[in-house]
């Protein structure tokens, strides 16, 4: 059994015979089971879960992509290297990471409103915008963003785009991970760039949202 | 593969379903899953590739309608039994001690080493990318078609975009080709193309108007035009 590859994934299989949903109760003990094994065989340990993985709840996260946007809405050099080179940008403020290796910023305009998913899974830029929501992984989203982008903006997230913006959606099936550089909401000249990044919300990163305005956040 | 999981242009899966204040993780279970991926693919015990295509591999019912991290579980419980590092009755065993015992906690163990490696892989990442000596057979503004090809096996060229015409808009790195790494078939690495696709070439009549879609593509997808 050791190293043999028991079944040829090169065919795609028959579903195999048992009954769904899984209970919540199975999935957890199936989890604990696995950690259990792992941790045994020397192959895990509970200060990954508690440092590593946390590091995704708090440290890892959109305020990062946020910092970024910014940054960009402040500083035209830093722009011009966060469209040319966006890893590199990023790198000049401590950012970068896993599913990150190779980031590309799309840039909003009047003439052009961007749009990110992943058809084929999940794939997300993890080091500027932390782990994806659910919606964003769901077959939902990822079926209906490619073939009505407009509706799904409208009817999903009250995005409504203006008929004489053309709509790009990116469809990440490789591994460089795309995220948005919104436009820069009207009445915030003078903006430090604190203030400016708690306007840049996760939605508006990823394409589905804008940022808020100096008044939404009175 | 043509699996339920190539989604793109698909009908009738429903309202897209946004939570309101959604944790990173819904309960500890889906965090103990992150990190066991973090432990198993960082070191090296399976690869991205293979990840993904155990994923694609599930009963299609269930990947439509069980949650997210359940995916990663079933894909990690599969390559690994497969791999050999663990042993399927192992785990069938372990898993009715824990239904048995819903309550009972996990051994524990600290490893600050395998933690540190960790961190340093989150914050480093881990690419792709490799050098060819072959230059790249498309450039900016090539007009390249999309094979029209069905692998049984796993790939990253979804079948929305099979057999149509784009622009090629960027010329990335070589990365690792996913439908030979998948398979134990060797990394084979090719460059990646983003080409351009009017949404009228992929949809047709049913496409919304002024709408471009992007997709990333392996050198071996393309043909030129």
């Amino acid at each position: 059994m050791s190293g043999e590859r028991t079944t040829d994934t090169r065919q795609a299989q028959a579903p195999e015979d048992r009954t769904y949903p899984i209970s919540d109760a199975e999935v957890a003990a199936r989890a604990k089971a696995l950690q259990s094994l792992l941790t045994e065989k020397g192959l895990i340990s509970n200060d990954v879960i508690d440092k590593v993985v946390s590091a995704y709840e708090s440290d890892i996260g959109p305020m990062l992509g946020a910092k970024v946007v910014a940054r960009a809405w402040s500083d035209p050099e830093f722009k011009k290297l966060l469209l040319e080179d966006a890893n590199a940008a990023c790198e000049q403020l401590g950012i970068g990471g896993m599913q990150g290796e190779h980031m590309v910023v799309v840039e909003n305009s009047a003439q052009v409103h961007n749009t990110v998913v992943c058809t084929l899974c999940s794939c997300y830029p993890w080091p500027v915008l932390g782990l994806p929501p659910n919606w964003y992984k769901y077959p939902q989203y990822r079926s209906r963003a490619v073939m009505e982008p407009r509706k799904v903006l409208k009817e999903e997230f009250g995005l409504d785009i203006d008929e004489s913006v053309d709509i790009s959606v990116w469809d990440s099936s490789a591994e460089v991970r795309y995220f948005v550089l919104p436009e820069r909401p009207e009445g915030t000249e003078g903006m430090s760039q604190e203030e400016l990044a708690a306007l840049v919300t996760r939605d508006s990163m990823i394409g589905v949202g804008e940022p808020r305005t100096p008044e939404q956040t009175r | 593969m043509n699996g339920v999981h190539d989604l793109g242009g698909m009908h009738g899966l429903g309202r897209v379903d946004v939570e309101a204040d959604e944790p990173v993780f819904h309960n500890p279970w889906e965090k103990a899953t992150f990190g066991i991926l973090l432990a198993t693919m960082g070191q090296g015990l399976y690869n991205l590739d293979e990840f993904r295509h155990g994923i694609e591999v599930m009963n299609p019912a269930n990947y439509l309608t069980s949650s997210y991290y359940e995916h990663w579980l079933e894909t990690m419980e599969k390559n690994l039994i497969e791999k050999g590092v663990i042993d399927q009755e192992a785990l069938e065993a372990k898993t009715q001690e824990f239904l048995k015992n819903p309550e009972a906690s996990v051994p524990q163990r600290e490893d600050p080493e395998l933690a540190n490696n960790l961190s340093q892989l989150v914050r480093g990442g881990a690419s792709s990318s490799r050098e060819v000596s072959a230059e790249p057979r498309f450039g900016v503004g090539d007009r390249v078609r999309t094979r029209n090809v069905h692998p049984q096996g796993h790939t990253r060229l979804p079948r929305y975009v099979r057999g149509k015409q784009g622009v090629v808009g960027r010329v990335y790195d070589a990365f690792v080709l996913p439908d030979t790494n998948a398979h134990g078939e060797g990394e084979n690495p090719e460059y990646v193309y983003c080409v351009r696709f009017d949404a009228k070439e992929v949809w047709g009549d049913s496409a919304e108007p002024r709408e471009v879609v992007h997709v990333d593509l392996w050198e071996s997808y393309l043909e030129p035009v």
